[in-house]
């Protein structure tokens, strides 16, 4: 990789000599020019070969990089000197002249940023607030869609809110009964007060603990599982053949999904219960020498029916909640390759954030109402 | 006027957000006749069909179905024209979790009284048009390709539309099987006297099923022929209609690019 300046009359002839190959830097032709003391009459660039070796893309590089600093100096670039083969290539890059794309989010002040996030996210509510608003007439058309709903989505949902998430709703909520019981055990222990962890335990599962981790699970599991499905539906225009049959996709795919996860959510709640307790029961048995009967007597003298009702309620919010988030965020998928791994993401992320935001108001509610 | 006409567009504009695809597009299609839309990769050719099946609203102009405005009408007008029309996707969009019969069912079921039985005759009979006899209890997922895309025209069919729309119904298909599509096609046309919108850029499906095409230009972003493709040929209205024709590259003296350039030159 070697390259002399010389001039011939006007011009400056560049001769290449050696191997060009680019696993070596080759050399920067601006430099070269710069310690070049050349006449001030050069007006062209040609090129000698004859030394030139094997070759591959570094020359190449190279060239282009003389023809630019050529054009950008008013230099003739005497292409015709240089071997045909490379000639050619050099005219291929310029075969199709450069594209002038609009990129008209390039630069933008902070102030319009701001603004056009403020807009699309404005915009992002708006189509929330719409998409539940077709849910909601799809449940209101309900009685006349019975016969036509799709049932089978319906089921498969079903089954796989029940006895397909049954062990990891099994293994959390037990195992989130087992850490309230031994926060309880701690600190009730300090006042004397051991007895009341079986309240602490089912009073925190009925309440709060056992719809809200069923909920995140299920804005995990299912909500994920509904977005990627309809978000592979929609790539496939699988989506766009259901609307130009005039079918719409609310009743016939968003419809049974949203219905299956609202029908088993309560009872997966119900049965969270149970399991959190049983984690309670077992710490106190084995750290608070208590015995069953003393927790279960503990646990059902202060609880009171509207306690369940809370959590159960809770446990249908969440369900329509996460129900709804998943087809949302797969109804909205873009079209490239990565827009359903998207959706998911966005779906459990949608499906979590409203579920916190439901029990805070929900929680608040009650508190006033005094249930 | 010529009452002949099926579909009438008139100053159609397309636009994805606030970027122009096409402008100022109009073209009537004649009922029975098989009308091709051509044009380059990117061109606007599958948006536009997503305009004449309304799945987008033009953003300026206006297209007529049988004199109803699409783009404006109301639920009910909407369905009663979807209801006259079939579509068939460019990968088929046979709905994967249903099999070949339910797909074929589902538009009979949504939109016609029928009992199950009659139902599932009119499934047999419209698989055993396109080739698919038997074909009834698999899924999308384990036909070949080829066999999706005439599943997916039996579906397109199912309800003896006026109007069949093509998405490249010739495209990711071998020549053998791309031509018998194309034969399929003009069965089609000739036993019920569909008319059939096609979108491609398959030069040799054209030229065989095409009455009259019409070609969207990239660069000028807009309509620049319509006719008989072989007129067409033979009196290209553009250059770029030329060359789309011919399929030549268009770049004059392009040098011939060697695969490999030699690694070694002795000059």
């Amino acid at each position: 990789m070697q390259v002399d300046l010389r001039q011939e009359e006007d011009a400056l002839i560049a001769s290449l000599a050696g191997i060009w190959d680019l696993e070596h830097t080759a050399p920067s032709f601006d430099r070269l020019i710069e310690s070049f003391a050349a006449g001030s009459t050069v007006e062209a660039i040609a090129f000698d070969t004859t030394e030139l070796g094997t070759w591959d893309s570094s020359l190449l590089i190279f060239l282009l990089r003389v023809r630019d600093y050529c054009e950008a100096h008013g230099l003739d670039f005497r292409a015709e000197s240089l071997p045909e083969n490379i000639g050619r290539l050099l005219d291929l890059t310029r075969a199709v002249p450069e594209q002038e794309l609009e990129r008209r989010e390039a630069k933008s002040s902070f102030l319009t940023r701001l603004g056009a996030q403020g807009l699309s996210w404005f915009d992002g509510v708006l189509e929330s607030v719409a998409f539940v608003g077709r849910v909601a007439q799809g449940f209101a058309h309900l009685p006349r869609l019975r016969g036509r709903l799709r049932w089978r989505d319906f089921w498969v949902v079903v089954q796989s809110n029940s006895s397909g998430a049954l062990p990891i709703v099994t293994l959390i909520s037990f195992m989130v009964g087992l850490i309230i019981a031994f926060l309880g055990a701690v600190v009730l222990r300090r006042l004397g007060a051991g007895y009341y962890v079986s309240y602490l335990v089912g009073y925190g599962m009925l309440r709060e603990m056992a719809a809200l981790m069923t909920g995140i699970i299920m804005a995990g599991r299912t909500g994920a599982a509904f977005a990627a499905e309809l978000g592979s539906m929609k790539i496939t225009e699988e989506i766009d053949a259901l609307r130009t049959l005039g079918v719409s996709p609310i009743d016939h795919l968003v419809l049974p999904r949203v219905l299956g996860i609202f029908v088993m959510m309560p009872l997966l709640t119900i049965y969270a219960v149970f399991i959190g307790v049983l984690g309670g029961l077992l710490v106190s048995i084995t750290m608070l020498d208590l015995s069953a009967g003393q927790f279960i007597g503990g646990l059902l003298t202060p609880l009171t029916l509207s306690d369940g009702l809370l959590g159960v309620f809770k446990g249908t919010v969440f369900g329509l909640i996460i129900g709804i988030a998943g087809c949302m965020r797969g109804m909205q998928t873009g079209s490239d390759a990565g827009a359903v791994g998207r959706a998911a993401t966005s779906a459990v992320v949608t499906g979590i954030t409203w579920i916190i935001v439901a029990t805070a108001v929900i929680d608040w509610l009650a508190a006033l109402l005094g249930v | 006027m010529d009452d002949a006409r099926c579909i009438e567009v008139r100053d159609l504009t397309m636009a994805y957000g606030g970027r122009v695809v096409m402008r100022d597009v109009s073209f009537d299609v004649r009922r029975g006749e098989i009308f091709v839309v051509m044009g380059g990769s990117g061109s606007g050719k599958s948006t536009l069909l997503k305009h004449l099946i309304g799945l987008k609203r033009p953003v300026k102009g206006t297209i007529l179905f049988e004199r109803e405005d699409f783009g404006a009408a109301d639920e009910k007008t909407r369905r009663g024209i979807l209801r006259r029309i079939g579509v068939t996707y460019q990968n088929g969009a046979l709905w994967s979790g249903l099999t070949l019969a339910e797909n074929v069912a589902l538009p009979l079921e949504e939109f016609t009284a029928l009992r199950a039985e009659a139902i599932a005759e009119v499934v047999s009979l419209k698989l055993a048009l396109v080739g698919l006899r038997g074909f009834e209890p698999l899924y999308p997922v384990e036909i070949s390709g080829g066999m999706r895309k005439r599943a997916a025209l039996a579906r397109a069919v199912a309800l003896d539309p006026e109007v069949l729309f093509f998405d490249e119904p010739t495209s990711g298909l071998d020549p053998i099987t791309a031509s018998r599509l194309d034969d399929l096609i003009l069965q089609i046309r000739s036993c019920f006297g569909t008319t059939i919108v096609v979108v491609s850029h398959d030069l040799a499906s054209i030229s065989k099923i095409a009455d009259r095409a019409l070609f969207l230009d990239i660069e000028q972003k807009t309509m620049t022929a319509l006719g008989r493709p072989t007129d067409l040929r033979e009196n290209p209205p553009s250059e770029e209609v030329r060359r789309f024709l011919t399929r030549s590259s268009g770049a004059r003296d392009t040098p011939v690019f060697e695969p490999r350039p030699a690694r070694t030159y002795p000059t």
